[in-house]
């Protein structure tokens, strides 16, 4: 519960002294994710970097520093009825919101409320200079300068060490409900895409082992008359489900630790493509988990982003195999120099979370 | 600028023109000066400086040709859309080439199971919606130019509009853009997924006014149509209280369509032009907008008509039907020219301030309004603290322009003091580059520059706008220290009209 940024920045004016490259850790739960760590990284922790900075209930606005665990957060909104409203996966109860920010983690809700990209209002981070910056603000509108807020979204930490995140936060829905329907996978994704074209409250579509669940959530009417219009059977024990689903711990992912688990970001009307192996669909169809065939060996990620593209999106190889290898989509050649350029204006030694993301970054 | 400059100008703009015309309908390679004076300036007319040249390409592989002959020749590109922006962001440079998008107007694919359109950038706001429409579906944001503007224009500003409290800017309804860069490369940013591996280019793209490369095609997400809108019109008499109303609505869980907020001034006028019912004798006045399943559209009004009962409305009025609504909005949306027709000249700003600072902001405005000796009428986007205070000025009185611009740098001022920012939704432009360094320090400068950099080295896109350079900083201060600068002529607003 306090601001160590002027320790951070030192740490890291030594680090860039010295060309001592740093491996940024908050809680350390989304250490499986990304590149495996290259040897030689000294440790930047930014778990004492903690602490709610404001939060004021009436303007939807809360500031924390990047340390701050995600369960604290979402107490202190639960006090006032409100939420994060991207529904951030908590990996664990030391998961921290900068690491949420930096590997750009929201939840089922995410295509109707918005992902922790979309609600970020401002950061503070502290760039390879050892600068400590803000950019943005804690008010909803504000396009004065680049929006460096939200492109840190997905970085991995490669482009700074955040120390303060303010958030769009929203109030909890009054009412919310689970239906589940049995469908195949391709019907399921029909049924998803067509309830999300009607102005009804949903804010969940997911598909599992042949059963379909949309949750409704908004005011009581609402989800009670869209619930008799839609039919379903109602899920008891809905909030454990979308919980476990956020946090990936329902069944499907516990087998995550012999097969490797693809995470595929795509067209959400995209079919699902033949391949031998287990889909979770989430994020109403834009979001797919695959796991491989069980005995089999892990799948060609070639062959993974070959299907991504066709499906219009992206692939990453979010958790287990080879991860001394790329574990992101391939970048076309152009992308790769800009993005490798954009590293070097803001880290120009190379000190933050080396090879993290890609190989040559 | 010098005789021989101008000369100079002249030569490169026919030689220049003839190498376009090789590859552009040479009519659409604009040279004569009458043609290209209506290029001058874009919706802040104050600003305005003559291209030396303007074209309109029609295919990529041309704005692709465009772009390599001027990086080639260290030739800044203007990129332009309908012109309807209102930071001077699509300012000409003197020896540049305007790149207009306008011949960009198709929509090249709706997909309504996926939600999304594919569309080029000179297509309108309002078309989008329009051709969704028929799928019971909109593009979200609806800045008030949307009859006009262009959604390239939007991406590069991160346009707003009434609705963002519920349905985000821009940023929030982007899935892709095809960039080409200063160099001519092409570059595919986003997808058809919500998300992609790595940093956010797409955030940092939307918003960037221009200055990073030139968007040829984007992707934009459509929204099932809400099936009913209703508005809740409340008068107040202080504009305390109409604030607090605003906060309650929030408090009670309710997020509305829109919320807008009016002062006593811009209630009169508004009201005089649009006769839209609304209670002149009120300090302030809110519209609050609530949408959504027809259930949870009643449940929500019949909660806001009685807070604002509660909370000592002085009158309300609740929309029962289409026309109505049309009616009450009308007021509103009609504030710009309504307060045009009450003074000769009106000066627009765009701070935004947390929520509570209202009543302390319009205060300390109406202070300066009285020291300054103009009136200021205030809109307001209520829902999420984007305030519109717009200046009553004459510009044929001399100096007048000048105090205005003054107050209005005050204005942004105190916007950033009490925690806001100078601009919320028109952008930076020529028009807010002098108040950067209030809410960004030379660091933070310094950054975007190496941001900007990294796109576009020898700075040709758009140069003059969005960032101030270290050096223009160091003049404004000195300015704000009433030294004067050794320079000089950096001191002058560049490209000020006279409108003689």
């Amino acid at each position: 519960m306090s601001d160590i940024s002027s320790q951070l920045q030192e740490q890291i004016l030594t680090a860039a002294a010295e060309k001592q490259p740093l491996q940024i850790v908050g809680g350390g739960t989304k250490a499986f994710m990304g590149r495996q760590i290259e040897p030689g990284q000294e440790i930047l922790s930014l778990a004492g970097h903690s602490g709610i900075v404001s939060y004021h209930p009436v303007e939807l606005v809360l500031t924390a520093r990047a340390g701050t665990p995600l369960i604290e957060l979402e107490a202190a909104l639960n006090e006032h009825n409100q939420m994060l409203s991207f529904e951030p996966p908590v990996f664990g109860e030391t998961a921290t919101l900068g690491g949420t920010l930096a590997c750009n983690l929201s939840g089922p809700g995410r295509p109707w409320w918005g992902s922790v990209r979309d609600q970020v209002l401002g950061i503070k981070m502290i760039n390879g200079l050892g600068e400590h910056l803000r950019f943005g603000g804690q008010v909803m509108k504000n396009v004065a300068g680049y929006d460096v807020s939200r492109l840190q979204a997905g970085a991995l930490g490669t482009l700074g060490v955040l120390t303060e995140v303010s958030l769009k936060v929203l109030p909890k829905p009054s009412d919310s409900r689970t239906l589940v329907f049995e469908a195949g996978a391709d019907e399921a994704l029909s049924i998803m895409n067509r309830r999300a074209a009607e102005p009804k409250p949903l804010s969940g579509a997911c598909w599992l082992d042949g059963k379909l669940y949309l949750r409704l959530s908004g005011a009581h009417s609402a989800v009670a008359s869209t619930a008799g219009y839609w039919g379903g059977k109602p899920l008891e024990y809905a909030e454990d489900f979308w919980q476990q689903l956020r946090d990936q711990q329902l069944p499907f992912f516990n087998a995550a630790s012999e097969q490797p688990l693809w995470r595929f970001s795509v067209n959400p009307t995209a079919r699902i493509p033949r391949l031998d192996g287990r889909w979770l669909i989430d994020w109403g169809g834009a979001q797919r988990w695959y796991l491989g065939q069980e005995g089999q060996g892990p799948a060609d990620k070639a062959e993974m982003e070959r299907l991504a593209a066709a499906a219009g999106g992206q692939v990453s190889l979010f958790r287990g195999g080879d991860r001394s290898a790329e574990v992101m989509h391939s970048q076309p050649e152009a992308m790769q120099r800009l993005q490798q350029r954009l590293k070097q204006a803001f880290d120009p030694d190379g000190l933050f979370n080396r090879g993290r993301l890609y190989s040559w970054m | 600028m010098s005789q021989a400059e101008t000369t100079g100008i002249k030569r490169n703009r026919q030689a220049l023109a003839e190498r376009f015309r090789a590859f552009i309908d040479p009519e659409y390679v604009i040279s004569d000066d009458e043609t290209l004076k209506p290029y001058e300036c874009d919706g802040l007319s104050v600003y305005c400086e003559m291209p030396m040249l303007v074209v309109l390409p029609e295919t990529v592989e041309q704005v692709q040709k465009v772009l390599q002959i001027c990086h080639a020749e260290g030739v800044p590109v203007v990129a332009r859309g309908a012109g309807t922006g209102l930071c001077a962001g699509a300012m000409p440079h003197p020896e540049g080439v305007v790149l207009s998008l306008a011949k960009f107007n198709r929509i090249l694919e709706i997909d309504p199971l996926a939600r999304a359109a594919r569309v080029q950038p000179g297509v309108r706001n309002l078309a989008i919606s329009e051709a969704a429409n028929a799928h019971g579906l909109y593009y979200g944001p609806d800045p008030s130019s949307q009859i006009a503007c262009t959604i390239g224009g939007n991406v590069a500003e991160n346009s707003g509009g009434v609705h963002c409290l519920k349905y985000g800017l821009t940023v929030h309804n982007l899935l892709g853009v095809e960039l080409l860069t200063v160099e001519g490369e092409r570059l595919s940013i986003g997808s058809e997924g919500l998300d992609n591996c790595g940093a956010d280019l797409l955030a940092l793209l939307t918003g960037s006014e221009g200055l990073l490369g030139i968007v040829t095609e984007i992707r934009v997400k459509l929204l099932p149509t809400p099936e009913v809108a209703q508005v809740v019109m409340a008068g107040f008499d202080s504009v305390q209280t109409a604030g607090d109303a605003v906060g309650s609505i929030i408090a009670e869980g309710i997020i509305p369509g829109g919320l807008e907020m009016m002062d006593s001034h811009a209630i009169v006028a508004a009201e005089a032009y649009a006769k839209a019912g609304y209670p002149v004798d009120a300090q302030a006045l809110l519209l609050c907008e609530v949408d959504g399943t027809e259930e949870e559209v009643h449940e929500h009004i019949d909660a806001v008509e009685a807070l604002f009962r509660r909370l000592g409305a002085t009158s309300v009025r609740t929309s029962h039907s289409e026309e109505e609504r049309a009616r009450l909005w009308k007021g509103r949306k009609s504030a710009f020219p309504a307060v045009g027709r009450i003074s000769p000249d009106y000066y627009c700003m765009d701070g935004t301030i947390p929520r509570s600072q209202l009543a302390h902001v319009l205060t300390e405005m109406d202070r300066m309004s009285q020291a300054y000796g103009l009136r200021v009428a205030n809109v307001f986007h209520a829902g999420d603290g984007n305030l519109h205070p717009l200046i009553l000025f004459d510009a044929n009185r001399p100096g007048e322009l000048e105090r205005t611009e003054e107050f209005g740098a005050k204005i942004l001022e105190l916007c950033v003091e009490v925690g806001g920012c100078i601009t919320g939704e028109h952008g930076v432009g020529v028009e807010k580059i002098r108040q950067m360094p209030k809410q960004f320090n030379e660091q933070e400068l310094a950054q975007f520059h190496r941001i900007k950099a990294v796109f576009d080295p020898d700075a040709t896109l758009n140069p003059g706008k969005g960032v101030p350079t270290l050096r223009q900083c160091q003049e404004y201060r000195s300015l704000d220290m009433n030294i004067e600068p050794n320079a000089g002529a950096a001191a002058q607003h560049n490209g000020r009209c006279s409108h003689e």
